[in-house]
């Protein structure tokens, strides 16, 4: 992996097109194609690359490629990580050609988050390393440069890929590419001042857009080698299931099927890492030779599964705490969880932050607001379904795939198939979505124990079926809010509890923490059977909804204007903060609001029979502040715009932040409305697009004005801060106009207009 | 298996497969012309789509028996060069995101503009509707479709 390598053909897609067997005449129209741009690029390349580091290797025409360490799934790192180091470099960005950074610990060491795209810290976690990376390029040719031409370092400059001295002396990075690669790497090197970037803050196009809209060979599910067979696999129907027996006589002797077995996904014993969800440890395998006639034979294949006892197993999570986790045996039922995190909410909760004396206020309170939001289960539905390409040979691994998280899953396969990590290497292909799914990439274990079986490469695909119902979901969640009020309406006490099925959403130091002399905060949580895992913004996609909801809800109680209410709170938590570890900054807070109520017009009406609703929110280190406005049609809401105010430090490249923010208000609008993953019986049940309803084009708003906050703070969160306070927004304007409060989601499910 | 005679892009192709193969399949699996996706296999998210004679076809749910003499077209055969408008208005309006559902999204359009080459923004939704983009890149899809639609 450490090679430099010349040959153009960087991924070995589609590298055969001849089926063994299959007897069919090839199409050429994509190989000739292939040829063409193989002719095109070659051109393009330099005769020698020389190797910078991690990230970087300029060649002898002044080349310049930039590795990409994250993998990609739309959030555009491929396109704003590569412009960091080209920064530093100072390299002219038609020099730049980008490619995907095999995963490789050793190349790009973070802990446990080395390589991950996720958890919004994609750019922040590389700020530095991406910086530094372009800025010792910068150096090492600099340095070359000044020993060439014999005069000191200090007075070399560099613009545009040039290196310059006054002397009137002048080189191309290529030019001097040799001769700076024998440079000692510097210890130390001067960054870039903010003020003087001219990459970082402007918009550059995404590089893989070419290859998006011809369709080339990107995806996981585009992946092949010769001679690679498909796989699927056959899970339990139910959570709470295991495998019984499987009868596969049907189903071997249909066309192209190689083979059917059942499989144990961990290892007797094994310990799990805290991104190993798995609901099912035992599956059937179906491999074969094209992917109808595996789906056919998966189909036809009769299986019989029985439920499971409760069991308990040992996961590690990060820093090597061990815990016990319970898993309860049992068929779970969207209704009874309901039902349960209602019984939960009635009774007391785990305290997590109390601050002054919330009971007391509570007792003396003239008025008391209290109101309750739920949510349930949503599944990631990422519209390339989860697969990987692995080929086993001996003690030596090669996968190649869809994942977030190369660094956490590593271990995970090693030890099931007791081969050593420096054995296995991991591909990572550009990504049909993510949103937290691929985060947990258990299919790139399977795969690998298949072709392990199998002894062949072999590409596991789930069906859209699979993927719905295969687990790790967004939890269902529920939020109890009240506020103690004296008789001037002035707030005296604020209290929040909240759980959820698995998992509690709440943060108990955000806002309005640190506002209010006496609060109270409380959790708790109810086991389940059913898989969860991050889910774009865990935990603060709910807990943004109800908290923005209830605070429109108080505003109101108190007769203030919702924005000039959360305001007067931040004013307060800045001049004098109520407790410890209240983790936002009040006057960035503050400045989201202040920003989205001005480019808004929020002081202005609304036009007739326009709705409007606002709401804010602080996670991933990011702030983030929408306004709302719809209208009804028909009695269904048609949001006419969504104007957006983000805080998120420096925007490395402002166009692709805008489309990111614009889709997260649209994947917030939809869920919002519709979104919901119903239990019954431990049955999941909704298993394709025709009864899980996303938001489509008609439906999404018919414009998103986004607007950053300009500042030099270093890159925060980006993927995932405009997500959450989105469904507070559309809860609030939803009320402006029905005139009734909604508390539970999905706000209109598979209904078409509200109310019915 | 069956052997069936093709005509893709232009171009003609024979494949010997199971009569009820969708050609989602056949051109990803035989013919390894990728850039044509499979979203959910029930003609619910238009990634699969492609052009029967000129029409918008999903072709997760078309049995390769069933296209005959008609001309498939798939994202490969849009345009020569990759600059079909709808493919230099989705780059300069930067549309994609994850990227996964955009050559369906472009196949649709395609398929709008040449029936009705200035939609408005309701007939747009309608033809549009079909696809689901996960990333929520409509708006950018929308506007791509005009600035093709006005060149």
């Amino acid at each position: 992996m450490t090679k430099t390598k010349i040959a153009s053909g960087r991924r070995s897609f589609l590298r055969n097109t001849l089926f063994a067997g299959s007897g069919m005449v090839i199409g050429f129209d994509w190989l000739a194609q292939q040829s063409l741009a193989a002719a095109k690029d070659s051109l393009a390349l330099p005769k020698e690359w020389y190797d910078f580091n991690a990230f970087l290797k300029i060649g002898d025409n002044g080349l310049v490629t930039i590795f990409t360490p994250n993998p990609e799934f739309g959030q555009n790192v491929m396109t704003s990580m590569p412009m960091i180091v080209a920064e530093e470099l100072d390299v002219d960005w038609k020099d730049v050609r980008v490619e995907m950074a095999m995963h490789d610990p050793a190349k790009f060491p973070n802990a446990a988050f080395g390589q991950f795209t996720g958890g919004s810290r994609g750019i922040p976690s590389k700020w530095d390393a991406l910086r530094k990376a372009g800025a010792t390029g910068r150096q090492m040719l600099r340095e070359a440069a000044a020993k060439a031409w014999q005069v000191p370092v200090e007075e070399i400059t560099t613009s545009n890929s040039v290196l310059q001295h006054s002397s009137g002396k002048k080189a191309t990075y290529g030019e001097m590419a040799a001769a700076a690669a024998q440079i000692p790497v510097p210890k130390e090197v001067k960054l870039k001042a903010v003020k003087d970037f001219k990459i970082i803050g402007t918009s550059h196009k995404n590089v893989e857009g070419p290859k998006i809209v011809t369709g080339k060979p990107l995806f996981g599910l585009d992946y092949k080698v010769e001679g690679m067979l498909i796989a699927m696999i056959v899970h339990p129907p139910a959570f709470g299931m295991k495998l019984k027996s499987f009868n596969d006589a049907s189903v071997k002797g249909m066309p192209g099927i190689k083979d059917v077995f059942s499989f144990k996904t961990y290892n007797e014993g094994q310990e799990k890492g805290g991104f190993d969800a798995n609901a099912f440890p035992e599956l059937v395998a179906i491999v074969g030779n094209s992917t109808w006639e595996v789906m056919n034979a998966k189909k036809a294949i009769k299986a019989e599964w029985e439920p499971f006892a409760t069991y308990n197993e040992t996961v590690a999570g990060f820093g090597g705490n061990k815990s016990q986790v319970k898993v309860p045996g049992g068929l779970e039922n969207s209704v009874d969880h309901l039902a349960k995190m209602k019984e939960f909410a009635s009774k007391p909760g785990r305290v997590v932050r109390k601050d002054g004396d919330p009971e007391a206020a509570f007792k003396t309170a003239a008025k008391v607001l209290e109101r309750s939001y739920s949510a349930p289960h949503l599944a990631h539905n990422c519209m390339e379904p989860m697969n990987f390409f692995a080929d086993v040979k001996g003690d030596k691994v090669k996968v190649a795939g869809p994942l977030q998280a190369p660094g956490l899953i590593e271990p995970t396969l090693s030890a099931r198939l007791g081969i050593p990590a420096e054995n296995i290497e991991i591909e990572m292909t550009r990504m049909g979505g993510g949103f937290g799914r691929r985060a947990y990439s258990h299919y790139m274990v399977e795969a690998a124990i298949i072709s392990n079986q199998v002894k062949a490469p072999v590409k596991l695909m789930y069906t859209r079926e699979d993927d719905m119902t295969n687990g790790v979901y967004r939890p269902a969640y529920y939020a109890t809010y009240r506020a103690a009020l004296d008789k001037n309406n002035n707030l005296l006490a604020f209290h929040v509890k909240a759980g959820g099925i698995p998992e509690s959403p709440l943060h108990a130091n955000r806002f309005p923490a640190g506002a209010i002399d006496n609060y109270l905060a409380e959790d708790w949580s109810i086991e389940s059977n059913i898989t969860i895992g991050a889910f774009r913004a865990p935990r603060s996609n709910f807990i943004a909804a109800a908290e923005q909801s209830f605070l429109d809800e108080l505003a109101e109680a108190m007769k203030k204007d919702p924005i000039e209410m959360r305001l007067e709170l931040l004013r307060k938590a800045k001049a004098n903060p109520v407790g410890k570890n209240n983790d936002y900054d009040a006057d960035r807070y503050a400045g989201v609001l202040e920003l989205v109520r001005d480019k808004s017009g929020w002081a202005n009406k609304p036009k007739s029979k326009v709705h409007r609703g606002v709401a804010a929110y602080f996670c991933h280190a990011s702030y983030a502040a929408h306004v709302l406005e719809l209208t009804l049609e028909d009695g269904k809401p048609v949001v006419q715009k969504v104007t957006s105010a983000i805080d998120c430090g420096i925007v490395v490249n402002p166009d692709a932040a805008a489309n990111m923010t614009e889709g997260a208000v649209i994947d917030g609008i939809g869920n919002a409305l519709f979104g919901e993953m119903p239990f019954k019986n431990g049955v999941p049940e909704k298993t394709n697009f025709h009864n899980y309803r996303m938001i489509r084009m008609s439906e999404a708003p018919k414009a998103i004005d986004v607007h950053f906050v300009k500042n030099e703070m270093s890159p925060t969160g980006m993927g995932e801060p405009p997500f959450p306070p989105i469904f507070g927004a559309m809860a609030n304007a939803l009320y402006k106009a029905t005139g009734k409060r909604v508390y539970n989601q999905p706000f209109l499910g598979d209904k078409q207009e509200l109310g019915m | 298996m069956a052997v069936f005679n093709l005509t893709i892009n232009g171009k003609k192709h024979q494949v010997d497969v199971d009569p009820t193969t969708p050609i989602l399949w056949v051109l990803r699996d035989h013919l390894n012309l990728v850039g044509t996706k499979y979203g959910c296999g029930m003609a619910m998210c238009g990634a699969c789509t492609i052009h029967l004679d000129g029409e918008a076809m999903r072709s997760c749910s078309l049995p390769v028996a069933q296209v005959s003499n008609q001309k498939i077209t798939t994202i490969e055969g849009l345009s020569e060069n990759g600059d079909h408008p709808l493919q230099k208005a989705w780059l300069e309006h930067d549309v994609p995101q994850c990227g996964y559902c955009q050559t369906g999204q472009i196949m649709s359009a395609a398929a709008l503009l040449k029936d009705n080459p200035k939609p408005s923004d309701e007939e747009i939704d309608a033809a549009m509707n079909g696809n689901i983009c996960r990333c929520g890149t409509y708006i950018r899809i929308k506007a791509a479709i005009k600035t093709a639609a006005r060149s």
